[in-house]
């Protein structure tokens, strides 16, 4: 670890700012938490509301199972404690979007417990990031108000729509660990399928703890466990992506240090990020937080699982990105950085696997992390969505290997399939781009060469690296279809190297 | 049917006589795939067990159950019980539920809290009265304080008292632990007997509003009845006789979990023992 880089200079020396995450992901299921009632993007307001949604007198919750099932398989993943009896519990508040007066959450004895989050950064440290807990949660609805001058609109289609709230320790100690962090954490989510990750909508967001300590404190509070020798922290609300997660971060860390070298004290609060202005600014103070009023909901019974069910569920788990990426390490003999650039992104690692039986892996992972990886993005597109499969890529790579063409000639022949001009062989052929191997043809050019220019050909003798000239001249005459190797070898035997 | 205190509550018929009610809870009992608390269990068929023979069985009579300045004639009507089920067979035993002097305060603390929080919804924003203020808190308190009635509201102050940060240990837990201990004080009781005898109420049914600005009095009368609904159990009241008013007085019998059965065979024996025939003359 390198304390330098995470020191913030302050007026009055050095500070070290500390970061404990609480991400909410929503769970990819059909139904919400508690009703049948269709969870998506995009209906008519208030078109997925059940009765129970809406806190009609007289309904109930009945939990879904499918929710319940993608929390444990987060947990699994996260390896961490599943607990096989959790309860749920009320959390009052009053506001227009919250039906029942409550969220229904899991508070005291939440279904995961400890578990932890192999984190990469991008100078090639790993850290770790402990997990405390997962619990399930419903969400609120949205109120809505910018549509009407007098009046707040309420939309309850994401009212009880499942949460996993997944709370780290404060492990983290700077604004790209964090947000490398929830980077992590949500490829994670996307392999297990049990949250989209999408980030615009809102399907995954964070609230962060900021604090500032000197340095020195954060060791002191680890070997301890007591949160005394850290400072006290803000908690930013609902940010929803890795830069407003950084800027929120810095921002705040910089707002604590002034304060304090200015002889001033944090006020524990919650603040909100203005992405707009790129600060944040006070929501509510501790003395205003609401007294939540928490307690066990009689309308549910302890949730108690079936031990074989969870290990049922543990055997079903797809290859996680960590186990996944050593495995393309040592099956494919890729380096570090191309295998996490793969596991980055679950189909794209497919797509490289797809490509890549019996073919030059290596060879194989440039073209789809450079070359196709550039492509998709600038035409906003998934690797799912690639107009070029994995078998083309795989025949493109079969022939540049078999030496039938160039690997410069290669990448004209990607963009021609880029450009829906069909399978690479076809285009190889259709466009006449064989390497040319044939030394009766080269050697008639090569002499040919020799013979116009006896000066370089005497020049080439006592400078050896201008041979390039002349290799450049057989690219020219064959417009880049000689094979480099064979007209190398012919035009040293002929300029007698 | 909404909940005000769901761990409470349950849903339970009144009828003109014990069959009938045997009959109505068989209609209305049974698994509600919609309600996480009801049980997937076959529902028996309750009438088959009015008239049948109680011989043998052994009766509990809680001596904690036996309140001072209670009216004399509750007594006399409680030892009537016992005269009557002996007669049909039984074996009277006296047992001991020491937990009962907690139960009303228990009973007020568990009660209110999960009232405050069911009763949350009524807020005015999607159905029912609503009156506006001049902001979302004036609304809130405008709606809630004119909706609901003086009880209600004195349950919703009481219920977000004893759940507030800070007091929620010293009340709702402590409450929640008694309730343990009360439910088993009836475990160990239904070791011994197979169904207790108590008085319905320690005083007789009192008329409609009679209470109702002596709100202690009046939860004063629940004393015998909330121990059932902080356990779990099934109770029956069966109307058994008159005070010196003319008004009804009642006796309760309290049965294991699930088993009503046998609560409706000594209802039976009971209702036919008493012959009760007096009717209100007016409902309300």
């Amino acid at each position: 670890m390198t304390e330098n880089t995470k020191l913030i200079q302050g007026r009055t020396g050095p500070w070290e700012m500390v970061l404990g995450l609480e991400v909410h992901a929503q769970v990819a299921s059909n139904a919400k938490l508690f009703s049948g009632a269709a969870v998506g993007f995009g209906a008519g307001p208030n078109a997925q509301v059940s009765l129970v949604d809406a806190a009609m007198p007289g309904m109930l919750p009945v939990i879904n199972r499918r929710c319940v099932e993608q929390a444990v398989r987060t947990g699994l993943g996260l390896k961490a404690q599943i607990n096989l009896k959790s309860t749920f519990d009320r959390k009052n508040y009053f506001y227009p979007d919250l039906p029942q007066g409550y969220q229904i959450s899991q508070f005291k004895e939440p279904i995961v417990g400890e578990g932890e989050v192999l984190v990469e950064l991008d100078d090639g440290e790993t850290i770790t990031v402990r997990i405390e807990r997962l619990h399930l949660e419903q969400d609120a609805g949205k109120s809505l108000h910018d549509q009407d001058p007098d009046s707040t609109y309420v939309d309850l289609n994401r009212s009880g729509t499942a949460l996993m709230e997944i709370v780290s320790r404060p492990d983290m100690r700077s604004a790209p660990e964090a947000a490398a962090y929830v980077k992590k954490l949500r490829t994670i989510l996307v392999y297990l399928g049990t949250c989209d990750g999408d980030m615009e909508k809102g399907n995954l967001r964070a609230d962060v703890n900021v604090s500032v300590c000197r340095p020195g404190a954060y060791e002191k509070f680890r070997a301890t466990g007591d949160f005394g020798h850290l400072g006290t922290r803000c908690e930013i609300k609902n940010v929803n992506s890795y830069r407003y997660i950084q800027q929120a971060i810095e921002y705040e860390a910089r707002r604590q240090i002034e304060i304090l070298e200015d002889g001033g004290k944090i006020d524990q609060e919650t603040r909100l990020f203005d992405p707009g202005k790129g600060e944040t600014r006070s929501m509510r103070s501790k003395e205003d937080a609401h007294d939540y009023r928490y307690f066990p909901d009689p309308d549910l019974l302890p949730l108690v699982l079936d031990e074989a069910w969870v290990k049922a569920i543990e055997d079903s788990l797809p290859e996680l990105p960590d186990p996944k990426k050593a495995r393309l390490q040592s099956q494919y003999g890729l380096s570090a950085y191309d295998a996490g650039v793969l596991v980055g992104d679950q189909a794209r690692a497919d797509f490289f696997e797809a490509a890549a039986k019996g073919r030059d892996a290596k060879l194989v992972a440039n073209w789809v992390t450079n070359d196709l990886a550039a492509r998709l993005t600038a035409a906003n597109l998934d690797i799912e969505d690639s107009p070029i499969t994995a078998g083309e890529i795989a025949e493109l790579v079969k022939l540049i290997e078999d030496g039938v063409i160039s690997s410069k000639i290669a990448k004209d022949v990607f963009e021609r399939m880029w450009a829906g001009e069909g399978a690479p062989g076809e285009i190889v052929e259709k466009q006449g781009l064989m390497q040319v191997s044939d030394t009766g043809e080269l050697e008639a050019i090569i002499d040919g060469l020799i013979a116009a220019n006896p000066a370089q050909a005497e020049s080439v003798k006592e400078k050896p690296q201008a041979i390039g000239w002349f290799v450049g001249q057989v690219m020219k005459a064959t417009g880049g279809k000689a094979n480099p190797g064979t007209v190398n070898q012919l035009l040293k035997a002929k300029l007698g190297l | 049917m909404c909940s005000s205190d769901l761990s409470l509550d349950q849903a339970g018929p009144i009828a003109r006589n014990v069959e009938d009610a045997a009959i109505l809870l068989k209609s209305m009992a049974g698994h509600d795939a919609k309600d996480s608390t009801s049980l997937d269990i076959e529902v028996p068929d309750f009438a088959s067990f009015v008239g049948k023979s109680v011989k043998g069985l052994r009766i509990g009579i809680p001596k904690e159950y036996r309140a001072e300045g209670m009216a004399p004639e509750i007594d006399k009507l409680w030892e009537q019980g016992v005269a009557w089920l002996k007669a049909a067979g039984c074996e009277i035993v006296e047992v001991s539920l020491p937990h009962t002097k907690y139960a009303l305060p228990a009973y007020y603390i568990v009660a209110p809290a999960e009232a405050s929080s069911n009763l949350a919804r009524y807020d005015g924003m999607r159905y029912g009265l609503r009156v506006d203020g001049a902001n979302l808190t004036e609304t809130y308190e405008q709606t809630r304080a004119q909706g609901f009635g003086e009880e209600v509201k004195r349950r919703i102050l009481i219920g977000s008292y004893v759940l507030s940060a800070g007091y929620y240990d010293a009340y709702y837990l402590k409450a929640q632990k008694v309730r343990r201990r009360i439910s088993e004080d009836f475990d160990q009781a239904f070791e011994k007997v197979d169904a207790l005898l108590t008085p319905i109420a320690p005083s007789a049914a009192f008329v409609l509003g009679e209470n109702a600005d002596d709100p202690v009095a009046m939860y004063l009368n629940d004393v015998f009845t909330v121990t059932v609904n902080l356990a779990g159990l099934p109770g029956m009241s069966v109307p058994a006789g008159v005070d010196a008013q003319g008004l009804p007085l009642g006796l309760q019998l309290i049965g294991r979990p699930l088993d009503e059965g046998t609560l409706f065979s000594l209802g039976g024996v009971i209702e036919e023992a008493a012959q009760f025939k007096t009717r209100p003359q007016r409902w309300w």
